[in-house]
């Protein structure tokens, strides 16, 4: 286990490094590799470590985008206060799907087709409403400074996106660790069986499900003043749902690592060739090598990479899991 | 007069409800069969759509005719999946089901938007424009035959089912694997087969809309969700549920536009679904809840 | 003392009645075994005793109090715990971890309950297995597991549902062992058993049910000789045979 650590802050060492000698443009990448390996570690949360399968959970960072958004620009209030507003919106939704699907028994595919529903629900309502700026969405002013969450140049919002990532791995490896993880794991792996050793299912599933809406909602205001510009579909929309599930489930679900392994996997081959292929009007190429890519890895490496190359590794390195 | 308008808009509802029955009737036979859901549903459609769509400009045959050609075209490739990818999976348990089947849908979908690109397309057909006129209610005549020919292949489709060898295999497999497995059945084949079919049937329902609407390869997404409320509302694995779930959702969809826009007509047909999964998951004609 | 008082409970799954106007009793630190033909309904006893299924009539008690729409997990707490008919260990898990969640219940501190694993684990002779995965032990170990994690939540009352079913001579007489040694600490058990070498073993007293109802009770060499009961189990016919 020491070993592990030691090679998790060495690399955590190099990471907090880089941006002494990247450039802007790969800068850039790896805030989006932290991102979306934040945003998988989010929903890792409820669907690796509760079993319950969200590919609605765009929803929350929409929610988050829009409501620190919303605020800042007709309020002026400082997106650092926002986005807990928006969080706590987000929890709150994320608690009444719960309910729904939990108390009502929606178990499996019908939970999958609730939480579809209601993103799907809300894009098209947000994209009605004009104080949110309708179908076209919102652009952002771009004001930088500390307390409007707007930097220039991509060196803070590294660190920024490096710190989501790293506080998202102890969270979920606190979770584990901790009784109320446990239940959630037993709820996921038999929720009958739990019940029947005393675990309340319903209040464990609601806490998977608030916790994972409420850290989703945060990344979702680091979006708005990363890319400056929101609109129902790229927030909302099943495109992104799809996007932040493949990094966990390729990485490994229910594993504190696996979304972040997935995401160093999976975002620079596709920030990489949506750059060379779009250019060449191959718009959509990367799509479906990560289409094959998820294929391939559910059908061969059911588990996801990072069991397997825990075990690649244990014979290496002798590591205990 | 007053009556006129809804009556219109439920005839419109009803005949466009043909066509959501018969992509329905597809998801259900494969969720019969072999338990998945098919998350490539919608995107297979529009693939169908896109394949009617290049035979009606390379070769000028209308939809109604290169029916059969995009309907074996999606036989294929349902064969194809499920030989390859989904036979795989139907031991695993539901979450990793259902990304194969997205990642399956999101490679559909981007082949097509590489191949024909992302403008909406709307090509003339023959039929376009026509329109007859039953009483106080006008019918577009190409509406009339994506309904009639939908009821038409859904019948076939059932009385396959019911009468055909094929189709008695299926149903057996549908209702007992290992028992089908135990006298013999090539369960595989069998599971080709259906899907084969699923997949025919949606791609034969594009090749229907391809008239009445403008096509985009990101359709896909808005009509597998259609079809989930529609085998939900007629009951996940009932055939003849999922052509009257059809005619239920066009019929409201159509409806709602008198209160609501256009635009908004899914929050309709999502609310729907959210109401049956609360309060009769099992649908009008599922048994299994 | 009666630990558990059921009284004319019923159950129907539309219009099948699967249990009807069943009335028995638990003391304490008794062992109860409740047998019957396949399809008698025991198992729909158990879901009903333990708040998987909703009670349709009747009542049932448990330290005097009714669990009528209690969930299961509010009954685990109050003191009677089951095991499973086909077992379902938390396969990805480890052997230790299956059983901690049992221990969770009682034990607020991970360290106190994982004391409380380790201790329950060396009980039932699984220690040596802690750190396996559920998922790779074969059926004999995984009903002692299941067993192991019901233990943990320091029951008063266990619901044992075939727990030998599937064993073979030598396990099952472990079983019995382990079984006995629980009773001697107090735990009262109800047993729905096939293996009659192992009902006869352990049972004080019997009820036995067919098509839900209450065809016999007593103690358990009367009740295999009653005629109702070789009916049940073997027909007609054998009972004629046998005169």
């Amino acid at each position: 286990m020491k070993r592990l650590y030691l090679l998790l802050a060495s690399a955590l060492l190099v990471l907090v490094l880089l941006p002494l000698v990247l450039d802007k443009y790969l800068l850039g990448i790896f805030v989006m590799i932290f991102f979306y390996a934040y945003l998988g570690q989010s929903w890792n949360l409820l669907t690796g470590y509760s079993g319950h399968i969200s590919l609605g959970h765009a929803l929350y960072v929409g929610i988050g985008a829009y409501t620190s958004t919303y605020l800042a620009m007709n309020h002026n209030i400082s997106p650092w206060i926002g986005m807990w507003v928006g969080a706590v919106l987000a929890m709150l939704v994320g608690l009444a799907i719960g309910f729904l699907g939990f108390r009502f028994g929606l178990r499996g595919v019908y939970f999958v087709i609730l939480t579809i529903s209601f993103a799907e629900i809300s894009r098209l309502v947000v994209s009605h409403i004009p104080a949110l700026g309708g179908f076209a969405g919102i652009f952002l002013d771009f004001k930088p400074s500390f307390w409007n969450f707007q930097f220039r140049g991509n060196v803070a919002y590294y660190y920024l996106s490096l710190g989501f990532m790293v506080a998202s791995v102890g969270v979920a490896r606190l979770l584990e660790l901790s009784r109320a993880g446990r239940f959630m794991v037993a709820v996921r792996e038999d929720e009958d069986a739990a019940e029947a050793l005393g675990v309340n299912a319903f209040k464990y599933s609601m806490l998977g499900i608030a916790l994972s809406a409420f850290m989703t909602a945060l990344g979702g205001t680091f979006y708005a003043n990363y890319i400056f510009y929101i609109n129902p579909n790229s927030v909302l929309g099943m495109g992104l749902s799809i996007e932040l599930i493949l990094r966990p489930i390729i990485g490994g679900m229910g594993t504190a690592l696996g979304p972040v392994l997935g995401s160093f996997l999976l975002t620079p081959l596709s920030e990489i060739s949506r750059a060379y292929f779009a250019r060449g009007g191959l718009e959509g190429l990367h799509l479906i090598l990560y289409g094959i890519l998820a294929i391939l890895v559910v059908l061969f490496m059911r588990e996801g990479m990072l069991v397997y190359l825990r075990r690649a590794l244990r014979s290496l390195l002798r590591l205990e899991s | 007069m007053k009556y006129e308008l809804p009556l219109q808009l439920v005839v419109q509802g009803i005949l466009l409800g043909g066509v959501y029955g018969l992509i329905a009737v597809g998801l259900s036979l494969i969720f019969g069969v072999m338990g998945v859901i098919n998350f490539a549903h919608g995107p297979m459609m529009v693939l169908g759509m896109y394949i009617a769509y290049g035979i009606l400009v390379l070769l000028g045959l209308d939809p109604y005719v290169s029916l059969l050609l995009v309907a074996a075209a999606l036989f294929l490739l349902g064969y194809l999946v499920q030989a390859t990818v989904v036979n795989r999976i139907l031991d695993f348990p539901e979450a990793m089901q259902v990304l194969p089947l997205v990642a399956t849908g999101l490679i559909i979908e981007n082949a097509v938007l590489l191949g024909f690109g992302p403008d909406p397309r709307s090509p003339r057909t023959a039929l376009a424009l026509a329109t007859i006129h039953l009483g106080p209610v006008m019918i577009d005549v190409s509406r009339l035959m994506a309904f009639g020919l939908a009821v038409l292949i859904t019948g076939v489709v059932f009385l396959f089912l019911r009468h055909s060898d094929v189709g008695k295999s299926i149903r057996a497999a549908a209702d007992n694997r290992m028992g089908a497995l135990l006298v013999g059945i090539r369960v595989d084949r069998v599971n080709n087969f259906s899907f084969g079919v699923g997949a025919a049937t949606t791609g034969a329902a594009g090749a229907l809309l391809l008239p009445l609407m403008a096509t985009s390869p990101h359709l896909g997404h808005d009509f597998t969700m259609t079809a989930f409320v529609v085998v939900i509302l007629g009951g996940l694995g009932s055939l003849p549920g999922a052509l009257v779930g059809g005619l239920i959702l066009g019929v409201a969809e159509s409806v709602s536009t008198l209160l609501v826009p256009a635009t908004m007509k899914q929050v309709v047909s999502f609310g729907l679904l959210v109401a049956i999964m609360l309060f009769r998951p099992q649908g009008l004609f599922g048994g299994k809840a | 003392m009666m630990l558990l008082q059921v009284e004319k409970l019923e159950k129907h799954f539309g219009g099948l009645c699967a249990v009807a106007e069943l009335s028995f009793f638990l003391e304490e630190a008794q062992i109860l075994g409740l047998i019957g033909p396949n399809g008698a309904g025991k198992t729909t006893v158990f879901h009903c005793l333990t708040g998987f299924l909703p009670i349709d009539k009747g009542e049932v008690k448990f330290k005097g109090r009714s669990i009528k729409g209690l969930r299961p997990h509010q009954i685990c707490r109050m003191g009677m715990a089951r095991t499973f008919q086909i077992v379902r260990p938390f396969l990805n898990v480890s052997v230790l971890d299956n059983v901690m969640v049992g221990a969770m219940l009682r034990e607020k501190s991970l360290a106190a309950a994982r004391r409380l694993a380790h201790s329950t684990l060396e009980f039932v002779g699984l220690e040596g297995l802690s750190q396996e995965r559920a998922g790779s032990l074969p059926l004999a170990l995984r009903k002692r597991l299941e067993l192991a994690r019901a233990l943990a939540t320091r029951p008063e009352v266990l619901l044992l549902d075939e727990v030998m079913g599937g064993l073979n001579p030598t396990d099952v007489d472990e079983m019995v062992r382990l079984l006995r040694e629980i009773h001697q600490k107090g735990v009262s058990i109800l047993l729905i058993e096939h293996v009659m070498r192992g009902l006869m073993a352990l049972a004080q007293r019997v009820v036995v049910i067919n098509y839900g109802r209450k065809i016999a009770e007593g103690v358990p060499g009367e009740v295999v000789r009653d005629p109702q009961v070789v009916e049940a189990y073997l027909g007609r016919e054998f009972l004629d045979a046998a005169g």
